[in-house]
């Protein structure tokens, strides 16, 4: 049996989660997952500004932190952190460690940005996953573009000995997958092992969000938020694996939570599709076997496909959002004419945008229609109004027209305390396919001296 | 027989995938499953978040977990950045679901 640790379930998750995994008793494995979809072109943009960037710094700083644990435990890491840039992340990592002869090994080659033309040149489309439109359409505004590699390379680097693996893009469950493939040497055509580790994969991939974190089930009585505990899969040879995480921690591990989590992001269950495998998720048997332990078994899997998924990422143009507060009495009837007199100035100024949409938080922000009339006596609601465009200018002069509101509409409002909304440029997200045969992972290792 | 909510016999859990949000639907018993399999219809679904999905709703079953899984198409606005939706990733659609109102026999023990 092996302990792979999730201590990261995103970018701007915990700092501590990754250090009480290692600190709080036995593992084998830590995983960390920090590169969302649109993470990838706020990386590249870093690295055009500074060579040395474009990787994901927390996980440096988590290493500085763990390094003496990591080590004296010979706790192996395998991150997804290496963003745009995972040689620079080596290397930031190694002065971390501080210590000599540790190896580090890198996944690269997932970054086809460079090739994308020449790729397009050979007939490969990359057209959209979701809407069929041509890439020729987006083309001019890339701003990345990576390959998900799976779990397969992770394996290979962590058979030539990396103590620490650093990824460039690479799917949340390969991160998991890769040390069971390593260590048990399962075969990389073994799809009922392959799927139950990729639904272990995708069970801890979102960290506490199996472990009680977002659960509806007994929210009231989860037991210490505070320190809740990352999950920790504990997995046999023959690929049967418990959920659990270590003894003291907050949290609940139970068949409701990770329920909860194997529906989260989930399209057809009978096929989940990474590039290792596809999954059936309806061949999944739970049992809870002890306190804050869920056996999974039965999986089956089916073979993977010839593609790996493509995530591209272009400029979009911009937007802003500004919000109001309008308090009692009649708190929503002056929201909903501050947005009505907005919007009128707008009009007046000849302001066009390709979307406006009002949402008024307290009454309708989350549930729509489906939350049915306000009560009549709200204390307060925070009209919120966002807008969307090609060009910004439109959107400048709307982060200029909230403030005198304040003063020349309805009463009773405040909120303005952080001044005129900002602008911001959208990075929109365009998944595509690509035949495996188009791309390799590139391994390395080096040893810290 | 008796109108009741579902939060009161499931729970929930929803997410993103582009401009297509999906919905987990849990039994909170495994005796309560059927009830959701036979009156949580994709029909029912689409009907219930008229006005929010705008695209066509999809329904798969995992009776091995108790559950139902939806996708809800065109329902976030664009999705990902380009929504301007407060919940652009559609996390809270799975609470809204629970407000659907179902037929439950007499004698249902919650």
């Amino acid at each position: 049996m092996i302990r792979i640790a999730n201590g990261q379930g995103f970018w701007g998750d915990s700092l501590e989660a990754p250090l009480e995994q290692i600190r709080r008793g036995p593992l084998d494995y830590l995983t960390l997952d920090y590169l969302a979809e649109i993470t990838m072109s706020i990386l590249q943009k870093q690295r055009s500004r500074d060579p040395r960037t474009g990787y994901a710094r927390d996980f440096v700083d988590m290493i500085y932190r763990g390094a003496a644990d990591i080590l004296d435990k010979k706790i192996r890491v395998v991150a997804n952190a290496g963003g745009v840039n995972p040689q620079a992340c080596r290397e930031a990592v190694a002065k971390a460690l501080n210590r000599a002869g540790v190896k580090i090994g890198v996944v690269a080659g997932d970054d086809i940005l460079d090739r994308l033309d020449a790729m397009i040149g050979q007939g490969i489309e990359m057209n959209n996953l979701d809407t069929g439109e041509p890439l020729q359409s987006i083309r001019s505004r890339v701003q990345s573009a990576n390959v998900y590699f799976g779990a397969a390379p992770i394996a290979e680097v962590l058979g030539q000995g990396a103590q620490i693996v650093i990824t460039g893009r690479c799917t949340d469950t390969g991160l998991v997958l890769g040390p069971m493939v390593h260590e048990f040497g399962w075969r990389l055509d073994d799809w009922d092992k392959l799927a139950a580790g990729t639904i272990a994969g995708h069970t801890v991939e979102c960290g506490a969000q199996c472990t009680g974190g977002n659960c509806q089930v007994d929210w009231q009585t989860m037991p210490d938020y505070a320190g809740i505990g990352y999950p920790i899969v504990e997995v046999e040879p023959d690929g049967t694996f418990v959920i659990t995480k270590h003894a003291g921690t907050g949290g609940r591990v139970s068949v409701d939570s990770v329920s909860e989590q194997l529906l989260y992001e989930l399209g057809d269950p009978h096929s989940y599709i990474t590039p290792d495998c596809v999954a059936d998720f309806t061949t999944i048997h739970l049992e809870q076997t002890g306190a804050d332990r869920v056996r999974f078994s039965g999986i089956k899997g089916k073979p993977a496909t010839p593609f790996y998924k493509v995530s591209i990422s272009y400029s979009a143009g911009f937007k802003a959002v500004g919000t109001l507060v309008y308090a009692w009495p009649d708190a929503f009837a002056k929201a909903a004419a501050a947005d009505k007199i907005l919007r009128e100035r707008l009009d007046r100024l000849g302001l066009r945008f390709e979307a406006i949409r009002s949402e008024f938080v307290g009454v309708n922000a989350t549930h729509g229609p489906l939350a049915g009339p306000p009560s009549a006596d709200l204390a307060e609601v925070v009209l919120r109004v966002a807008v969307r465009n090609g060009d910004p200018k439109p959107i400048e002069r709307f982060t200029k027209e909230l403030a005198p509101l304040a003063l020349n509409g309805p009463p009773t409002v405040t909120g303005l305390g952080s001044g005129r909304p900002k602008v911001e440029e959208i990075v929109a997200y365009w998944p595509a396919l690509i035949p495996k045969t188009a791309v390799q992972p590139v391994i390395s290792i080096e040893e810290t001296r | 027989m008796a109108r009741i909510r579902l939060v009161k016999i499931a729970h929930a859990r929803s997410g993103d995938k582009g401009d297509t949000a999906n919905v987990g639907l849990i039994a909170l018993r495994r005796e309560f499953y059927p009830l959701l399999a036979e009156q949580v219809t994709a029909e029912r679904v689409k009907q219930h978040f008229q006005g929010i999905c705008l695209g066509k709703v999809e329904r798969f079953e995992l009776p091995n977990l108790g559950a139902l899984n939806f996708l809800l198409h065109e329902s976030l606005d664009g999705g990902g950045t380009l929504s301007l939706k407060t919940d652009a990733q559609g996390k809270t659609y799975s609470s809204a679901l629970l407000r659907m109102e179902i037929e439950a026999p007499d004698g249902l023990v919650l």
